[in-house]
């Protein structure tokens, strides 16, 4: 067996745009493989995880909620890997801004603050997710530390920090002992969009696109960018600071994550919890990919891959399909879309170029 | 026996599984290939093993299915990164969400299931002596298998004309294949021999160490396992070190929660994760700036034709 690789000189556009989709595509049929030689059909998979969601006006509001933390971690991450670092630690950021953020709705529970509370949590929140963030990037930056591994040690602490918080100090001394806080008043309450169930958040994420898009394609920050991930000789000639990119792009992402945290908790959960994540931060990753790292490929990429979150919900009701089937499906589909992409990208030619660095 | 003595024995079996994914994944990295899918490796492994070993009722049938199980992850893997040339970080990323997803779905009907304990060795007179006996004499296959296996894979990249290519396809894979070296395939055998081994300590963690299945056993293993190849500079014999110095953290934790030290348990379980990151940073004070990283790791080559 020999496979050989011919790096394309052109990769056509059209192929850069349909690789993620045919990247979906292939992770979908792979995933009703294992669904097959688990003994159920992939025919009522299908439609418990896609035809169901969709066509249900419940279930698109649910998706848009599932979407909205996809959305914001995943366009923070994409300002990490377009420069190429590697912070996946974005779960432990969402939990630092949840954690910051909800500090203040139980230090005003029960108080008369007004309507200040939830902006100011929002801010918290996006505070304490950028300085978490910025842990593993002033490691790096300061004493060469691999800020892979240390962002991914930050999710445990995150988590554990919280679990403690929760069943200790922060613990509603009138919840019967269950792990949880007392429920956030309304003022520490992100305001819902209408009569459904989209809160605030939705319009965050939308902005954030927006933001994210002028930023990289207008502004001499986001050139900064690509330079130093794709060409980081280049960028040191051009006399730009790499360890200013790696800070802000970490303070960027694991701020994006933090506002995700608190957007979840008060618009969403309505109090603190040992786990308020379905692990959101790592599946950021794949959405990330899946959106060729790109804001408006993104904000498509989060809609599909909420879709997996909800119809794996229905599908542990529905067809006794564990969670754990959605968790592999997502990292199936990321192995899928990086493969995609290694079939139609540049990248190639340009490391073999390099030589060995 | 003595409380200190038993304290001993535990260090032991919870620095195993590391020195062993360590191990594997050192070998993989000397070879030029980064993969951060050691996690969802021994998740499966672990899964695979134990659900093998029940179903079968048998620890030999367990082990050689959680090898095979971390192997078969490794040859995906492989599959993505030198046969696509697809980024490595990000596939590594993929294979541990996979692998942690996959062993849930396949571990699921073995929760609560439990299998026996493993005879330890036991050599009449030798095992007996008070004091060393038992720590040297009577501990399970595996503690000693891990400790040859340290000194095989010291012994194959110092000594060996085969371990000598290894390294120089790590340190500078256009030369090496300007050299004629296989490139590529050697960086398949290495990457299959880190999934054998990540495989193994997955078993190890469902069949000896907790003897049950639960989804997450694994519980960040497998990325200790990572820190420890960089803490350990790529060297089998610092990795043994390290391994043990982490297995002790472990257990003295654990130790910790047990004996009601006033303490918040959440801020012990949390010791192993910071004492890594501590001693990342600690050891690029020591000796600056990743030093020891072959060349070429995390690199994806396309041979010139």
């Amino acid at each position: 067996m020999r496979l050989e690789l011919t790096p394309r000189l052109d990769p056509s556009p059209l192929a850069r745009v349909l690789a993620p989709i045919a990247a979906f595509m292939v992770a979908f049929v792979l995933a009703g493989g294992v669904v097959w030689l688990l003994g159920r059909s992939p025919l009522a998979a299908l439609q418990v995880y896609v035809i169901g969601p969709l066509s249900d006006p419940w279930a698109l509001q649910e998706l848009v909620v599932k979407a909205t933390p996809l959305a914001l971690i995943a366009l923070g991450l994409s300002y990490c890997f377009r420069a190429n670092l590697w912070n996946i630690g974005a779960e432990g950021q969402y939990v630092m801004g949840a954690v910051l953020g909800g500090w203040l709705a139980l230090a005003t529970h029960g108080t008369d603050a007004g309507p200040w509370v939830w902006p100011a949590m929002l801010l918290l929140g996006v505070l304490g997710g950028a300085l978490y963030g910025l842990l593993p990037a002033m490691l790096r930056v300061r004493f060469g530390v691999s800020e892979i591994l240390v962002s991914l040690m930050l999710v445990y602490v995150a988590q554990l920090t919280l679990d403690y918080l929760v069943r200790g100090p922060w613990r509603d001394p009138k919840g019967f002992n269950f792990p949880q806080s007392v429920t956030f008043d309304p003022a520490a309450t992100l305001p819902l969009l209408g009569a459904g169930r989209i809160h605030l958040g939705a319009v965050f994420a939308v902005l954030a696109v927006l933001a994210t898009a002028f930023v990289l394609g207008r502004t001499l920050f986001g050139y900064r960018l690509r330079v130093t991930g794709e060409a980081p000789r280049a960028a040191r000639f051009g006399g730009f600071d790499s360890g200013a990119t790696t800070l802000a792009v970490f303070a960027i992402s694991g701020g994006l994550a933090g506002l995700a945290g608190i957007v979840e908790v008060s618009g969403q959960i309505g109090q603190l919890q040992p786990t308020i994540s379905p692990g959101y931060g790592f599946t950021a990753i794949t959405v990330a990919f899946l959106g060729r790292l790109h804001p408006f490929g993104i904000l498509a990429a989060s809609l599909a891959v909420g879709l997996t979150f909800i119809g794996g919900e229905s599908a542990q009701i529905l067809l006794k399909l564990p969670l754990d089937l959605t968790t592999a499906f997502q990292g199936l589909l990321l192995l899928c879309v990086l493969c995609a992409d290694a079939l139609v990208s540049y990248r190639l030619r340009l490391v073999r170029r390099g030589g060995g660095s | 026996m003595t409380a200190f003595e038993a304290i001993l024995l535990t260090i032991v079996t919870a620095s195993t599984p590391l020195l062993i994914a360590a191990m594997g994944e050192l070998v993989a990295e000397r070879s030029g290939v980064l993969n951060l899918g050691v996690e969802g490796m021994m998740a499966m492994g672990a899964a695979c093993g134990f659900a093998a070993a029940v179903t079968f009722d048998s620890t030999i049938i367990g082990i050689a299915v959680g090898v095979l199980a971390g192997t078969a992850m490794a040859g995906l893997f492989a599959l993505a990164v030198l046969g696509l040339a697809a980024n490595q970080v990000g596939s590594g990323l993929a294979l541990t969400i996979f692998g942690l997803g996959l062993s849930g779905l396949i571990g699921a009907p073995f929760v609560g299931a439990r299998r026996d304990p493993v005879s330890p060795l036991a050599i009449p007179g030798l095992t007996d002596l008070p004091g060393v006996g038992r720590l040297m004499f009577g501990q399970d296959a595996f503690v000693y298998f891990s400790l040859a296996l340290t000194v095989a894979v010291a012994l194959f990249l110092g000594r060996s004309r085969s371990g000598l290519t290894l390294r120089a396809i790590g340190e500078n894979h256009a030369s090496a294949h300007a050299l004629g070296l296989p490139v590529l395939r050697t960086r398949l055998l290495a990457l299959l021999f880190g999934g054998a081994c990540a495989g193994l300590a997955g078993v190890y963690l469902s069949l000896i160490y907790t003897r049950f299945w639960s989804p997450g056993m694994t519980a960040g293993r497998g990325w200790i396992a990572l820190a420890l190849v960089v803490f350990a500079a790529w060297r089998p014999a610092y990795a043994l070190i390290g391994a043990y110095l982490f297995g002790t953290a472990t257990v003295l934790q654990l130790h910790a929660q047990a004996g009601q030290i006033g303490l918040p348990a959440q801020l012990l379980s949390a010791a192993p994760y910071v004492a890594t990151i501590l001693a990342l940073v600690l050891l690029s004070l020591g000796r600056g700036r990743a030093i020891g990283a072959p060349g070429s790791l995390g690199q994806p080559f396309v041979p010139e034709r």
